[in-house]
């Protein structure tokens, strides 16, 4: 059972993982903040567009969402101008798995607004606070700690579902297993190798999560 | 247009069920199974009962359903054994790997739910003599089933998800059969559109089964 030259390409599978799961974060984190934006403003329009868009993405399975983006995309696009366009597998990934963060992030945001008392606002007005002001001093730094047990455990599951990314052929951490497994005849081995590493990831910025979550609440625990 | 393949996805529909339904029966039991377990106090039970929710919880179901059914082929008294004739059927594999995901994720619900039994109510239970076993079975866990019954029926949902992830071990579910379809016609966004409005009926029907379960399991003096 020995790992032959694979450990290396294991390696920098984690590494495409841990990035893909970071970008798609990056962009779930802003679709959840327009999400929750467009829910606050008195918009019957706007807020039947964010409860489908929501609706739609709770719905479907996230291989579904991953092929429809990448395939379907390229099927439209190439539709759209006349000649074939491909789209990366790794930007593909990002906006599938973005999207999904942002649709259950919007909720995390929604309620985390919802739960900064009102008085706090109304007395950021009162002493002249702009609406500006008042959205990054007084409700972000509020929301962000009611919001990260929620997101955490929405990043723990972004995770996870980066690697059906691996079946648009990106080479992650589970693409790069399935090579491993294909060549080496050695499937058992080398999933379970790849099953250890998610948990090594998954378990480690659990840890770095309860510390920022701890953090976020430090002032409470005095 | 879509009435001519309609036969190929009312298969995939059927398997996608048989998946789903398969998943949540075995997955119950299983998950029942995994928190009456925890309840002994055995040291080791109790950790090995853990580690197995600790290891499914932190990887990808991917993973697990490769690992069963590319990777048990790997080990020959697997292989040698009469369970080889189950372990080769790729239903039988992703029933297995989808009981055992959402078994480990429902018997942390069931334990929240557990937990949030009020505490006043069970040491009634002991107060009049009730043993701890028949505490469990008459009082803890209907009163647990109606606690948990939101967070499950968002886990059943998660299951229904998570069944396209069978369409890789080569099985023809919805998903299976859109791809299939896909490569015979080349219509990719017509036969997505399909499945997702599939996947949303679906959705649909499940959540209002929830609420019509929750509807009638209140009890007469909370109504």
């Amino acid at each position: 059972m020995s790992i032959h030259g694979f450990f290396f390409q294991l390696f920098l599978g984690s590494i495409v993982t841990i990035k893909l799961a970071l970008s798609g974060t990056m962009l779930g984190l802003i679709i959840g903040l327009i999400g929750a934006l467009c829910e606050s403003i008195r918009n019957i329009f706007l807020r039947y567009c964010l409860s489908g868009f929501i609706f739609i993405i709770r719905g479907l399975p996230e291989l579904l969402v991953l092929f429809f983006i990448y395939f379907g995309m390229t099927a439209i696009l190439s539709d759209l101008f006349n000649h074939y366009i491909d789209i990366n597998s790794f930007f593909a990934g990002t906006i599938a798995l973005g999207c999904i963060f942002g649709a259950y992030a919007s909720q995390v945001f929604r309620g985390a607004f919802l739960a900064i008392d009102r008085g706090q606002i109304d007395a950021a007005l009162a002493i002249g606070f702009t609406s500006y002001q008042i959205f990054t001093r007084i409700q972000l730094p509020q929301a962000w700690r009611h919001a990260l047990p929620g997101l955490s455990n929405l990043w723990l599951t972004l995770l996870k579902d980066t690697s059906i990314v691996s079946l648009i052929g990106l080479s992650d951490l589970m693409g790069e297993a399935k090579i491993a497994a294909s060549t080496t005849h050695q499937a058992f081995t080398y999933y379970l190798i790849a099953a250890c590493i998610y948990l090594l990831i998954t378990s480690v910025s659990q840890k770095v999560l309860d510390i920022f979550i701890l953090k976020a609440n430090r002032y409470l625990h005095a | 247009m879509i009435l001519a393949y309609l036969p190929q996805l009312l298969s995939g529909l059927s398997i996608t069920l048989i998946l789903l339904f398969s998943a949540i029966g075995a997955g119950l039991v299983l998950a029942l199974s995994l928190v009456v377990c925890d309840y002994s106090d055995h040291f080791l039970v109790k950790k090995l009962i853990a580690s197995l929710i600790f290891f499914i919880r932190g990887t990808p179901l991917l993973v697990q359903i490769f690992l069963i059914y590319y990777g048990l082929g790997q080990l020959t008294w697997v292989r040698s054994s009469f369970l080889w004739f189950f372990l080769r059927e790729p239903m039988v594999c992703a029933i297995i790997a989808l009981s055992i995901n959402t078994a480990c994720y429902t018997a942390v619900i069931i334990k929240g739910a557990i937990a949030s039994v009020p505490r006043n109510e069970i040491d009634a239970c002991y107060a009049i003599g009730m043993s701890k076993w028949l505490t469990l079975r008459r009082i803890v866990l209907p009163r647990a089933f109606r606690i948990m019954l939101p967070a499950y029926s968002n886990e059943v949902l998660m299951i229904l998800k998570s069944t396209s992830l069978a369409s890789t071990i080569t099985l023809l579910e919805i998903m299976g059969v859109t791809q299939q379809l896909i490569a015979e016609t080349y219509d990719t966004v017509k036969f997505y559109l399909i499945a997702a409005v599939i996947y949303l009926l679906l959705n649909m029907v499940i959540t209002s089964i929830f609420m019509m379960l929750r509807k009638n399991l209140v009890l007469p003096n909370n109504a």
